[in-house]
Order: C-alpha cells, then structure tokens, then sequence
C-alpha cells in the first residue's frame, strides 16, 4: 500500500497540499462535487484515497456530498469534502445536521467571488460571514484561514484534530489564490505529525448515552456497527439521542452544542502576531489578505509607521479577548479582506468604540495590493 | 379452552419487541396508517434474514416515513429531507460491512431526494430501499405529491391535482436498481419476503409499500382506511415480472403488484475495488 | 370450515391453533386486526385503552389457526398471537383451572379475562 503520508520537499498548490494534509490527519473518505475553484482537491483525492485504503466517490451534487461525508463519518472513517460558494451553499443544510448530530468532519471552501455564480476562478473571502451563520439556527462552529500552501497543509490536519476532539464539521477558508498558488511545501515525517482522534465510548453498552457529555464537554462516540444500537436524528434531542420537542431539551442540547466550543476557546483559537508590542495601529487579517497585510506592515515600519499585524489563523470562534485587550492601547485597527466588511463587523463589535476601525476592503476577483493598506495607514498616520 | 391457557402463562414478549425501541412506543403515526405495518414488515426481514444485528442499520429523510428510524432498536440515523439515501452511501462505502436499509417515504424519496435515487440506483450502491407511498406529505399536513393521483384533492390541491404522478418502480428501474417490488400492506408477508431477499442480495434494491393515509390523505378524498385496504383487496393483482413501465397506478385498470426486476449486477464496491484499487498494482 | 368435496385426508389435517395476546395500551383502534382476521375472532372492546381508543378483544378464542395476520397487519405491535403447543397444553394442565394471571404495569392485559 501506498503512504498516506509523503514525507518531502514539493512544489505544490494549496489545493493539493490540502488534499495531501488531509491524508496525512487520517482522513479516507472523501464525497465531493467538482466546482472551480476547488475541484483540484477532489481530484488529488480520487487519486491519493484508493492508494491508501480510502474510498473516494464523486456526488450527484454537493448536498449528497456532504450526506456522505456524515454518513462516512458515522461508520468511523475521519472524512472530508471541499467545495466553492455555490457548493459551500448547498452543503449548509447537512453541515447544520453535521452541528446537531455532533458529526467529526472536514468541510473545505476555497472561496471564489459571488454572490451566486459570480467569478468562479477569481478570488474573494466573501463566506466568512456564511461560514460563521451560514446553517439554520443558533450553534457556534470551527473555522481556519489559511495563507499559504504550507499552512493549509497544517490547517487541514489541524481541521480534522479539531473535529475529532470536538466532533463538529470544522471549515477551512481557504480561497482561490492560495488554492491555486504553488509554494514550497514540507512534509514533515509520520512522527511529526500529530493527529488525534474522536473519543470512543467505554464500559456498558446498554447503559451508554449518545450525548452524555465527557471531561472537556465533548460525548464519547460510536461507529455504526459497534452494537451501540444509537439513534442519530437532527431533530431536538436529549443525551440519549432521543428526539424530545420540548423546550428543555432545545434549552439543554443548545447549551451543550455552544459550551463545547465556547469553553474550549483556549484550546481552538489560533493567531499569529506580526510586530504587535510596540504597535500604535494594528491591521486584522486573515487568508491570502494575511499576506497583503504582512507586506503592507513591512513596507510602512520602513517609513516609520508603527504598525502590527493579528492574523486569523482561526477566524471562528472569533478571537474577542485578543482583539480587547488590543483595543485599550491601541490608536487604530484596520480590517483588510476581500470583502466589504465582514470581518470587520466583527473587529467593531470587540474595539466597542474605544479605537477608531477602518476598512480595507474588496467585492472580490482580485488580491488587495499592499499599498492601499499602506495609503490607508499613511492616511490614518 | 385457549382463555385458560392465555391465563395459565405470562404474558410473552411481542415477537418483534427486541428489535423495537420499546420505551419510544407506541410510535406518532395516526390510527389507520400503514407506515407501521410497512415497518414491522421490514422488522420481520431483518430476523427472518439472520444478518448479524449489530451490521444493520437503518437510514432514514424527513417525514412520517423519515421517523421509522427512531423506533428500531439498531444503529439508526433520521437525517435531513430527502437525504437519506446519500448519507447511507457514506455509510456504506465507510464501513461496507454494513447492511443498510432506507426507509422513507415518497415524498422524501421521490421529490426532494429523487436526484439521490437515481444516482444510487445508478450506481448499483447496495443497499435496500423501502419507500412507504402514502400519496401525499403527511406529515405537513396533506399536500400534493409527486405520488399523488391525478385529480386527488390535496390541501394544496384542493380543486384536484392537475399534475400527472410518477410510477415509482418504473423510475428504480430505468434508473438502474437490480431488485425493484411492489406491495400494498395488505400484502405483509410478500414485502417481508421481498425485504429479505432484498436485504440478502447485493445491490440496490427497491421496494414500494402503497400505504394509507387516512388522516391527511384520504379524508380531503371521502377514503377511510378501512375503504383504502378494500380498495387494495379488489383492486389488486398479483403479476411477478410484469415490465415497470406498464405498471402505472390506476384502480380502473387495476394496481399491478409483485416482484418486477431481480437482476445480478456488480455493486458500486465490487466495481470501485476492481477498477480504482486494482490500478496502483500497475 | 365447509368444503365443497371432502378432502380424502381430513381427518389427519391438524389444525394449528393460537393463543391472540393484544397489548392494549398501544392500540389506536384502525380495526384492521378485527377487518382481515380469516377465522372472525375478535372485535372492539367496549371499554377504552389508556388513549381513548377500543381495542380489539376476542370473541371467539378456540378458532384461532395461529395464522399471525393480526400480528402482522397491525401497524402499532398491539396484537400477536402464540402457537398453543403441547407443552403449554401440558402446563395447563399441571397448573390447572385456579392459577392467577397478573395483569402487568406496562399496559399488557388479558381482555378475555
């Protein structure tokens, strides 16, 4: 059999590195439907999946894709789809089954300019919003924003140890430019790698509970054909899975579904400061924008503008703490994405007015060149 | 003398309680409603085929059908509307061990989630598919269906549906299903034969319960379910391997019933192993 | 049962016969059990079941053929019917006619008691 994970020096693109990251977490189902700019991963995976003793299978459309993504997920293989807007779009119902059903799995969306069709091979991060409430009703959920090649090469393993330990679908936010670009990537050895998997279940089979939640909130769970005999329903349920239409379970299974993530904030949320310490004006930024951002800080400390950089590694949950503690001392914070201000809300929302936020902002298809950013802070300067 | 002896012993268990999640009964369907005789049919396959309990699940979408899953004391999955069939692929290709029943209803199955049918059916995904075809979406009340007769008054039809419903066996066929079979409930024993051999044999198979509706359905068309079974009594008839296309619903000419299709073909897996794993030996 | 010619074998024919138990509780009433019975042994029970409905009750206890159709036909596991064999026969007769049947708490009851 083939190895799942190719330990090296490549040159490859973002799509392929995911697709690569994924192997290398465990992931050996992948249910996908081909959509620019994304159908790159899928494809490496009909390729890289029966080599390993995976199983990889080309949907009818993305709303079955990700029925059996589920599906696989249930039957105790870690698995995967990747997808584009339109696609991102149809997947929200099942990922929403995905939240309710405490489901481990790995949604990629390498996002393209929208809404609806919109530029199918230009870039955009306009779904940022969609990932975070994109599905009916209220739940909290896992997002990663990658910057390179080699990050999303990480992000996708870390995507899956996310989704394992906290059994939720976790979405990956790429987009077409680092979908597309090649950069060196490292594979590190098998070793180097840690991958961890879904708790499973121990001790009495008749007196186990599907949702009875473990030390860190999170339920132990089952494979089909394990003899738990589960019942697994998007419908409100109670701990033994149950469906119970009352509003005490809504109340108790609401609670369970938000506390997971909300108490684990520590454990999930990743970013990477850039020249923060002595920052007077920090830019928040996250995916490809990250890297516009990262050569607008470096162009502007040459002109002796004290500028830093918080970029999202994850973008959901959102990094409040952070981004108050920033707020008391510094002057200015500017929100840069290839959106019209998603993001951005978000960074308002946590300054609360103590810092004056400004936008710099894109409706998508091309990159932010740094000196807008750098205009921006010259401006503000 | 048969009261005596009824008194002399306990009272045994229902044959069919160790495959029921007991303490979830009785079951939401309306009195006079066939989904129950459909699923104890199907629960009868299950013990009757000796498979392995733990390797049976049981899938089921959205609907009155959708909630058979909640009641069979087996791994078991209510998933989203129309889904059913795509998230029991997942669940098949992730472990094919598995032995996976669909059991839904026809809205489910037929109007929200027919591209997923024809697809599995396509493929030969095997697995085993139970569509209960009460005529109508039940569970919202009695809406028209892709099922339900032309003319048939329906709360979103109330003048008559105007539409032209589909024949269910004749679409798995044409689509592709190597085992397609239709009964009324009256026909318990035949569906229990058909889910077994349905359940035993490899591929994607396809059987329709006619069902009544009395509650939402037959109410808005002057049918109790008693008239409903009656219908299915005199207006039935028995015809193994009559071809799916000329098996239309309509109790003027009659409503053909039996096993229409049973054909060997090599399952989705079979053909994913050969063609797709075979390859990296080269 | 009536027969238009007398099978040669009658007299070695060996009819099975049934014990109908019916779990009243679950019963919702549709009657089918009662409708599609082919020996016509049971009814409605005047009385009502915990929901509301009358359940079925057996009139005519000796003519069942254990032919399971109750069981079968019925949408809500509320009715099936047990083979009376000779070791129940037995049983019956050690314990004979004074043995108490308890009803139990969980809805199950012997109608025709």
């Amino acid at each position: 059999m083939e190895k799942a994970i190719l330990t090296g020096k490549y040159y490859m693109t973002g799509d392929v590195a995911c697709a690569e990251g994924a192997l290398a977490a465990g992931c050996r189902f992948f249910g996908g439907y081909p959509i620019t700019p994304a159908t790159e991963i899928a494809e490496r995976m009909a390729v890289r999946l029966p080599e390993v003793g995976g199983t990889f299978i080309q949907m009818e459309d993305e709303i079955a894709a990700m029925a059996t993504v589920l599906g696989a997920s249930w039957a105790g293989v870690k698995s995967m789809t990747a997808t584009s807007g339109p696609g991102f779009s149809l997947m929200m119902e099942n990922i929403g089954l995905g939240i309710c059903t405490e489901t481990p799995c790995v949604v990629v969306n390498v996002q393209r300019g929208g809404p609806s069709t919109g530029l199918p091979t230009q870039s955009a991060q306009g779904d940022m919003m969609q990932a975070r409430w994109g599905s009916h009703g209220h739940y909290e959920i896992i997002a990663l924003a990658p910057s390179s090649p080699q990050e999303i090469f990480y992000q996708t393993i870390t995507a899956f140890n996310l989704s394992e330990t906290y059994r939720l679908p976790v979405l990956i936010m790429s987009d077409e430019i680092i979908g597309h670009m090649s950069e060196r990537v490292v594979i590190p050895d098998k070793k180097d790698i840690k991958t961890l998997c879904r708790p499973k279940p121990k001790g009495r089979k008749d007196r186990f509970k599907l949702y009875e939640p473990g030390p860190n909130g999170v339920a132990a769970m089952p494979a089909a054909g394990e003899g738990y005999n589960v019942h697994v329903t998007g419908l409100t349920h109670d701990e033994k899975g149950y469906p119970i239409l009352t509003v005490e379970t809504q109340m108790e299974m609401i609670t369970r579904l938000t506390a997971k993530i909300s108490k684990n904030l520590n454990d999930i949320i990743q970013t990477e400061p850039y020249f923060l310490d002595d920052a007077e004006m920090v830019l928040i930024s996250y995916g490809v924008s990250a890297r516009t951002s990262l050569a607008a800080v470096d162009i502007a400390r040459k002109q002796g503008i004290k500028v830093g950089l918080l970029r999202l590694i994850t973008v959901w949950p959102f990094p409040e703490e952070q981004i108050c503690e920033l707020a008391e001392r510094v002057k200015r914070f500017i929100t840069v994405e290839i959106n019209m201000g998603q993001i951005h809300r978000e960074v308002q929302r946590c300054v609360g007015g103590k810092a004056p936020v400004s936008l710099v902002g894109h409706p998508g298809g091309t990159i932010i060149p740094p000196d807008r950013v750098v205009e921006k802070l010259k401006e503000a300067f | 003398m048969a009261d005596k002896l009824r008194a002399a012993k306990k009272q045994p268990d229902h044959p069919l309680d160790d495959l029921l999640r007991r303490d979830r009964i009785p079951h939401i369907w309306c009195p006079g409603c066939g989904i129950g005789t459909a699923f104890s049919s199907c629960l009868n396959a299950i013990k009757s085929s000796g498979l392995e309990r733990k390797n049976v699940v049981m899938v089921s979408g959205i609907g009155c059908s959708g909630r058979a899953a909640g009641y069979v004391n087996l791994d078991s999955f209510h998933t989203t509307h129309g889904r059913a069939i795509p998230f029991a692929t997942g669940l098949k290709l992730g472990n094919p061990d598995l032995n996976v029943i669909v059991f839904s209803g026809d809205g489910d199955l037929f109007a929200i989630g027919g591209n997923h049918l024809i697809h599995a059916a396509r493929r030969n995904m095997d697995m085993t598919v139970i569509c209960v075809n009460n005529l109508n979406y039940g569970m919202t009340g009695g809406q028209v269906a892709a099922t339900t007769p032309n003319m048939a008054k329906t709360t979103t039809t109330p003048r008559g549906n105007p539409e032209t419903p589909f024949n269910l066996p004749h679409i798995a066929y044409a689509a592709g299903a190597t085992f397609v079979a239709r009964w009324t409930i009256l026909n318990t024993r035949e569906i229990t034969k058909s889910i077994e051999e349905a359940l035993l044999k490899k591929g994607f198979s396809f059987i329709e319960v006619l069902s009544p509706c009395p509650i939402n359905y037959g109410r808005r068309n002057k049918e109790s379910s008693q008239d409903t079974l009656k219908l299915y009594q005199e207006k039935t008839i028995i015809k193994n391997g009559a071809h799916p296309s000329e098996i239309d619903i309509d109790p003027e000419k009659g409503i053909i019933l039996g096993k229409f299709v049973d054909l060997q073909q090599p399952t989705y897996i079979e053909k994913y192993d050969k063609i797709c794993r075979s390859l990296m030996n080269h | 049962m009536e027969f238009w010619r007398v099978p040669l074998d009658v007299d070695e024919i060996q009819i099975t016969r049934g014990i109908v138990y019916i779990i009243e509780n679950r019963c919702k009433g549709c009657g089918y059990c009662i409708q599609f019975c082919p020996r016509q042994i049971l009814e409605f029970s005047p009385k009502f079941n915990q929901k509301g409905y009358h359940p079925p009750v057996v009139k005519n206890s000796d003519d069942c053929v254990n032919c399971h159709y109750c069981e079968i036909i019925c949408p809500e596991f509320a009715i099936y019917s047990v083979e009376v064999s000779d070791e129940l026969s037995d049983s019956y007769n050690e314990i004979g006619d004074d043995n108490e049947f308890n009803e139990e708490v969980n809805g199950k009851s012997n109608p025709h008691r």
